[in-house]
């Protein structure tokens, strides 16, 4: 077992760091939570200074430890986290680097990387959210399109997307996890209409997208006709796997900065607030060598993370959670006040136990898939 | 950075299971639990013999020449076969007490207020005296109360972290046992761990064995302290919460004596008492935080 890095990714550190000691300060300021078009703007410029300074393939070209490097030092330095990008670049790009043919990966890696589009997931719809093979909406092959036809639901970012990775069905006689395709459509093609949905959080990320006979091009399914629910598999490993990894590192600074709010307002001086700290501060330094032996473990078996994706992701969600329970202890009367810090994470934090698959999901893919119990209903 | 066991440490992992396997079985056990306090001394000598107390010596020394990595694996071993005695303070003995080393010597510390398998020990470890027995939550580990305010052995770090290791072997064994028994006892005509009540709480025992193991494993790998506070906390959880589930998913059969889950749930909470507990861990990393 070693936790140490070589001198090469040591050097790689020391390059980071400085560069983003340099780039940092000259960042516009951030838009407002809401205004979702100049958070695309925002996110894609992040995403194309990466790509000039030639850090932008960290997240699926580098090796596993520069990645976990780049997300450390990238967080310890308060740099933009992914936003907009991350359908794009943590679970559409993977999975397209993984299983797309070569002229796919041609034609959506780069602009991805280069922060030119934006990407969102067009997998649950009305009746399909937890059982994701429930999934109604339908495409018929006509010439070279698909023709789809149906409604999806929760989809993030949906209103400024380039591309959806959307789940259809391609043969309604088939079992159903057999009739399913993965597709690449254009945000921008006729038929589509996205109607934004208000989160509890006030804020507008995600969106109801219904598709009125909407013509896909046949060369932008990935995988076989029929056989995207392994594809759907692999995109699932990836959000489950590593999407969130670096989000630990900026839950680990937030465990800092209420720490200094509790000693400055007198908070610090409860034992039990202290002792929920530093429970905290192992959960989190935890999840974190989690990650390290997940990332070292899928470097020896190859790639895609496997369904221990599932273990840390269920782990975290509730860790999270409890992170700004913590911190609303910290604010007092204050966690009432929607303008404080941490308030709006408190509220959006709430999501982290649904989306990408409720802890109940992940629970049974532990229990199935890892500990080889029965399936039940 | 390669965070994964080396064929060398998987070997040694495999060999101590081996080897506990044949020399402190399911049945040996119950013999011990039949007749508690008494140290097997012929037990303790394949131990020594076996290098369990020298793992971490020199080899110039006449011990094994391992590191922290490899102990944590033993005592990992160690906790999931219950092997009772005063481990960690006979291991950490090994440089200094003679026989410690080969299992001659008994050594055992007082950590916390309390001294485990006191009247068996050859030497103990700091002031023992005035030592009240106690009447032992653990059939397998017996207990004095020491007067006085409380003092923690000497030390320190490595028997905690070892500590943490047992936890974790524990934590690892009562999943083992929660799975079998979900997947083979029947009820409604099927097997239990086909609800979704029950799958579930083997679930969470699964992801507490693995966030507790990640979190000791590194723990041995840097010997930080924060990592250390951090492997006790998460592997005290995994144990003893996870010997209560167990328990729970065994039914009334994990009530009774017959069932092992009550020792490992007794065991760790004897555990969970060592090196200053879980709060000790907890309030160093929060001051650590503002430091
Ligand atoms: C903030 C946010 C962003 C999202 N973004 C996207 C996105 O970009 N694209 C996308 O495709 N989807 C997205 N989702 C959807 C998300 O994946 C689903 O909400 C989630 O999978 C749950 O599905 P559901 O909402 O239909 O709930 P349901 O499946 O109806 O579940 C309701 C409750 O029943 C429980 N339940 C359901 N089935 C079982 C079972 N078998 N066993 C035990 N309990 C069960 C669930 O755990 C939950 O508690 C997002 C969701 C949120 C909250």
């Amino acid at each position: 077992m070693d936790l140490s890095c070589t001198p090469e990714e040591e050097e790689f550190r020391a390059r980071l760091r400085e560069w983003l000691t340099k780039v940092l300060p000259t960042l516009p300021a951030a838009p407002p939570p809401d205004d979702w078009p100049g958070r695309r703007a925002y996110d894609l410029g992040w995403q194309r200074m990466l790509y000039d300074a030639g850090y932008a393939d960290v997240h699926w070209g580098a090796s596993p430890t520069t990645r976990l490097i780049f997300l450390e030092e990238t967080e310890r330095a308060g740099a933009p986290y992914v936003g907009a990008n991350f359908v794009g670049l943590l679970h559409a790009g993977p999975t397209i680097a993984a299983e797309g043919t070569v002229g796919q990966q041609a034609r959506w890696l780069p602009p991805i990387l280069r922060g030119e589009e934006v990407w969102c997931q067009g997998f649950s719809e009305p009746g399909a959210g937890s059982d994701l093979a429930a999934l109604r909406t339908r495409a018929h092959r006509d010439g070279d399109d698909y023709v789809v036809s149906g409604s999806k639901l929760w989809t993030s970012h949906a209103e400024v997307a380039d591309w959806c990775e959307l789940l259809v069905r391609t043969d309604p006689d088939a079992p159903r996890h057999q009739g399913i395709t993965w597709l690449a459509m254009p945000m921008d093609a006729d038929g589509i209409t996205v109607r934004p949905l208000r989160t509890l959080a006030g804020s507008a990320e995600f969106a109801e997208v219904f598709l009125d006979e909407v013509r896909v091009p046949a060369v932008n399914r990935v995988g076989e006709e029929n056989d995207g629910w392994r594809v759907t598999m692999v995109t699932l490993s990836f959000e489950r796997g590593t999407a969130f990894v670096g989000e630990v590192v900026a839950c680990r600074r937030t465990l800092t900065e209420l720490t200094r709010t509790a000693r400055e307002n007198g908070r610090w001086d409860d034992p039990v607030l202290r002792r929920r700290v530093g429970r905290l501060d192992a959960e989190f330094r935890a999840l974190w060598r989690l990650i390290q032996w997940n990332v070292s473990e899928a470097e020896t078996t190859g790639g895609v993370p496997g369904a221990r994706g599932s273990v840390f992701k269920l782990r975290y969600a509730h860790a999270r959670q409890e992170l700004y329970d913590t911190a609303a202890e910290v604010l007092g009367p204050d966690c009432l006040d929607l303008d404080r810090p941490w308030v709006l994470d408190r509220l959006s934090a709430l999501s982290y136990t649904i989306a990408a698959g409720t802890s109940q999901i992940q629970r049974n893919i532990v229990a199935e898939r890892i500990l080889g119990l029965p399936k039940g209903r | 950075m390669r965070f994964q066991l080396t064929d060398d440490q998987e070997a040694l992992r495999t060999g101590v299971r081996e080897l506990l396997d044949r020399c402190f079985g399911p049945e040996v056990l119950r013999t011990a639990v039949g007749a508690p306090g008494r140290l097997d001394r012929t037990l303790w000598r394949t131990l020594g013999d076996a290098g369990f107390f020298a793992l971490r010596l020199p080899e110039a020394d006449g011990g094994v020449g391992r590191g922290l990595a490899e102990a944590v694996l033993a005592f990992e071993e160690a906790g999931r076969a219950l092997l009772p005695g005063p481990l960690v303070a006979t291991h950490l003995a090994a440089g200094d007490v003679p026989g410690a080393a080969t299992g001659e010597a008994v050594v055992t510390a007082v950590d916390g207020g309390v001294v485990e398998w006191l009247g068996a020990a050859d030497v103990v470890r700091g002031d023992a005296s005035g030592a009240v027995p106690l009447h032992s939550v653990d059939p397998l580990t017996p207990l004095h109360r020491v007067p006085g305010p409380v003092a923690f052995g000497p030390a320190g770090g490595v028997a905690v972290l070892l500590t943490a290791a047992e936890q974790l072997g524990t934590a690892a064994r009562v999943c083992e046992l929660a799975v079998q028994h979900a997947r083979t006892r029947e009820q409604f005509g099927r097997p239990i761990g086909a609800f979704q009540a029950v799958k579930h709480l083997c679930a969470d025992l699964l992801v507490r064995v693995e966030v507790a193991r990640v979190a000791v494993y590194a723990a041995a790998v840097t010997a930080d302290p924060a990592d250390i506070a951090t492997a006790r906390l998460l592997a005290d959880e995994a144990a003893v919460r996870g010997a209560r589930d167990c328990l729970q998913v065994h039914g009334g059969m994990g009530f009774t004596w017959e069932a092992d889950v009550h020792l490992h749930l007794k065991r760790a909470w004897v555990r969970a008492h060592r090196g200053g507990g879980g709060t000790q861990s907890e309030e160093f990393l929060a001051e650590r935080l503002v430091a």
